[in-house]
Formats: C-alpha cells, structure tokens, sequence
C-alpha cells in the first residue's frame, strides 16, 4: 500500500504546472489534448449543467468514461459521489487514473469520506482550508485541489480557499512544537500530519486550485497564490472558442509570472462563459463533505 | 556549472533541488527568451509529453532547443523528455525535438495501475531506485552509437547517444542521486 500511495503522490507530481479540464465527450477530450490540457476530467455534466438542471448528480456512465479514455493518451479522471465507495470501485475497475470524490456530484455520505487507504488508484478531495485538506489526506487522498465554488466562473471562493489553505500552513509553520498538539486537536486532524506541515511548510500532497476558473488571468492568478496546478471546469466548453481559451489557459499556467505575455493571449478569446455569482447560487457545493 | 530546467509543465522543481543539492546552478526555461541564457546542460523533465510539446510549439521553442541539441549541447531527458527526444515514437506520427535515434513507445506499460519501482542496476554505477509512472519505454535504438544503460525484463529503460541521455524512470523522486551525477560526471564534462 504505501509504495502504491508513493506511485500515486508521485503521479500528482507529474501533473504539476499543467491544466486538467472537465470533458463530457471524447471530441470534446480531444480538443482538451491538442490545447495542451495535462489530464481530463471525464463527467456527464460539467458544473454549469449541473447546476441548471438541478437534481441528484452521480459518476458517469462507464461507456462514456471508456469513450474518453480511447480518444486520449493523457490521464483520465472521473468524480464519484463523496462517501459511495461502490462508485469509485467501478471506477477503479475502469483503470481510471484519478478518482475525484467530488462535492460537485450529490454527496452519497453525509458524515463518512471514502477511506481512500483501500484503493490502488489515486483519490484527489477538494478542500477548503486546511483542515479539510489533511482529513482527506489522513483518509488516503495523494493529491488535494481547492474546492472554490464550481460552475459559477466566479473565481472568488477559489482565491479564499487556496490564501485559507496557504495561510493555515504558514501559522502552523510558526508555531512552538508544543503547540502542534492543540493545534492538531482543534483541527481535527492526525498529529503526524500537522507536524509534516510545521516541517516542511507544505502539504504532504500536491495541491491544485479549482473550481471558478474562466480566464488566463485567473489560473495565473492562482498560481501566484500558491495553486500548484489548475482544473478548469465549465470555464472551457461553456466559452465562445473553447480550444483558444484552452490554450490560452494553459500557456498563461506556465507563464504565470510574464504580465505581457497573458496581456496576449487574452486578447480575443470571444466570449468568456457568462457565469453567476457566488452569492446568487443555492447551493453550495463547498459546503459539501467537509 | 549552469543547468537550464525546461520548466513548461511537470515535475522541474524536483530536478532543480536534485541537481543544486550536488553543486550546480539552475534556472527555469519557461519561454523563447529564457534560451538566451548561457548554459552547460539541459534537463528536460517528466510530466505529459503532449502538454511539453504543445507549449514547446506555442512558445517557438522547438527549433532554437533542437538546433543546440544537435550541436552538442548535453541533455537529459526523464519519461516525457525521453518521448520529447526519440526520432520515432511507436502509433504516433508526430515527433517533438527528434533528436536521438530511438523509438519508444508511450504509456507502454499502461495506465497509473501500471506504475511501479523497482531497484535495478544502471550503466557501471550499480543498483538506483527507479520510479516508472504511466512511463515509457524504448522499443528499438536505430544507430550504433545509441549506449543502452538499463533494461527491465528485457525493455530498454535508459540509454545515452553522445550528448543526450534518457531515462524512462524519473530518478528525480528518489533521493538517490547517482543518476544526475552521472549526468553531471559522464554527459556534461565528457562533452567539455
């Protein structure tokens, strides 16, 4: 198992730098290939729909996630519902490279996470501050990305999660030895984790930012705060020239730090998706799995 | 010692921290102008080959890095770098840099399921830990001075032709740091 965990952190660190996007069909993971996406995200529904069609959301069909995984050499990875094991082991059964226990799909379980530690794929969990982030860690998780509020293109719930997650870090880093118990205590998380942070200024994982994006000049902008990577959801194929904006998006991840050269590409990208705003949504997916 | 770190996508930083905790300088290539910096070697790092090769393309990278390879410039490619510089890359017609004269053959053992590590011996420096994720490797080398360094149950997983050398194992996520010595040692000051 833990040489298994090892694989899979270390396919995280693979990732590092690129973009993963949210395909529903494999003409759609094609396009996401040839803009240069590092992985894809294979759903029925990407957040957008979902949240305008409303109901009960679960993982995709298996044809369609084995559709996807014909189309593309890239990595292939599908939600399954927070806490429905049986889902992520039809998705494991798929040889799916990443399993993405997603608030963004109706939650199956409204108290327990998936334990991860049981699985030979690799489990990405969104989170929220770093709490959330080192329980899924603790539960196997060998890559976390910050939930932000998917569907929307309202990046502003992703920046406050990956400045909580980074800024927890940083007051765990600089704190005595002596209070990493409390500290552990108060976020309900293992000790040996905590002491990782207080180490190492980091998470044990690799750690994205998703859920919000739509413009270059959003993922550079996490990137800048810390996201070691970018899941662009509905903020692609919701768009008006979905495979510009893709690589736009991906050319923007790389050169996060050269103003000039996202002041490029972000000219005529056509429309970017409408998006709503956080505060006009009912529901919360962040509130999900906590 | 100065090493330029192709840093488009994947795991550079991991070579970066490899290569200076054994003396030598980095810097990130993240675009056409960083090539204007004098440097010693080349890393070209794991991470998805199709990702590296599009930013490679998008940025005008390609020629500029090709022309400085085929003049000698050293390099060392991990997984992706290693498709990045093989002249033929089995099911797949386009090729990126096309510098050394292997083929390989990508995912060739599958998808992440597939991953695994293993202690196997390298070139004349002996046993190295060796990481394989969703890797390749070299089906055929097309010219005689191509060097095969490692094999696993008959596959070719490392080899050298001149001033390039590959690995299709990223020993960048392993402490053990004979692998980039060796480059240091045997690729870069050979060619001096």
């Amino acid at each position: 198992m833990s040489n298994r965990y090892e694989l899979n952190k270390n396919l995280a660190q693979m990732l590092k730098g690129g973009v993963i996007m949210d395909v529903t069909t494999p003409e759609q993971a094609k396009i996401a290939e040839a803009s240069g996406a590092c992985a894809v995200m294979a759903l029925e529904r990407i957040p957008a729909d979902i949240r305008a069609a409303g109901g009960v959301s679960r993982m995709s069909d298996p044809k369609m996630i084995k559709g996807i995984q014909n189309a593309v050499s890239i990595p292939v990875m599908a939600k399954c519902r927070i806490g429905h094991f049986v889902e992520a082991q039809i998705l494991q059964a798929l040889e799916i490279d990443y399993i993405d226990e997603s608030e963004v799909l109706t939650p199956a379980d409204n108290i327990n996470h998936i334990d991860k530690t049981k699985f030979q794929v690799p489990f990405v969990c969104g989170a929220r501050n770093l709490g959330e982030a080192l329980r899924r860690i603790a539960e196997g998780a060998s890559m976390i990305r910050s939930k932000g509020e998917a569907g929307t293109g309202d990046i502003v719930q992703a920046v406050s999660h990956m400045r909580a997650i980074n800024g927890d870090i940083n007051k765990i880093a600089a704190m005595r030895e002596d209070e990493l118990f409390v500290a552990a205590k108060n976020m309900q998380v293992p000790y040996e984790l905590i002491e990782y942070v207080h180490k190492n200024k980091k998470l044990p994982v690799v750690n994205f930012s998703a859920g919000g994006v739509a413009t270059p000049a959003d993922a550079a902008l996490m990137v800048h705060l810390g996201a070691e990577g970018v899941f662009v959801g509905s903020g692609i194929f919701k768009s008006g020239n979905p495979e510009k904006r893709a690589t736009a998006i991906v050319k923007a991840v790389t050169n996060y730090n050269d103003p000039d050269m996202i002041a490029k590409l972000s000219e005529d990208l056509g429309e970017a998706m409408v998006g709503i705003n956080e505060d006009e949504i009912k529901i919360l997916m962040a509130e999900r799995g906590q | 010692m100065k090493i330029g770190v192709l840093a488009l996508q994947g795991a550079f930083q991991e070579h970066q921290n490899m290569l200076e905790s054994l003396g030598a300088e980095t810097f990130q290539i993240r675009q056409y102008k960083d090539l204007n910096t004098k440097f010693d070697g080349l890393i070209l790092p794991g991470g998805e080959s199709t990702t590296i090769y599009k930013l490679l393309s998008e940025l005008n990278m390609l020629d500029d890095l090709r022309n400085k390879i085929q003049n000698g410039l050293p390099v060392f490619g991990t997984c992706a770098g290693l498709i990045l510089l093989s002249k033929k890359i089995k099911n797949q017609s386009t090729t990126a840099l096309s510098t050394m004269d292997i083929e390989c053959s990508r995912n060739a053992y599958g998808r992440q399921l597939g991953s695994f590590s293993v202690n196997s011996n390298f070139a004349d420096i002996g046993e190295v830990p060796m990481v394989f994720i969703r890797a390749p490797y070299i089906t055929q080398v097309n010219a005689n001075d191509v060097e095969i360094l490692a094999k696993i149950d008959g596959k070719i997983v490392a080899a050298k032709q001149k001033n390039q050398l590959v690995t299709a194992f990223h020993p960048e996520l392993t402490n053990n740091i004979k692998v980039h010595s060796y480059f240091l040692n045997n690729i870069i000051n050979m060619s001096k």
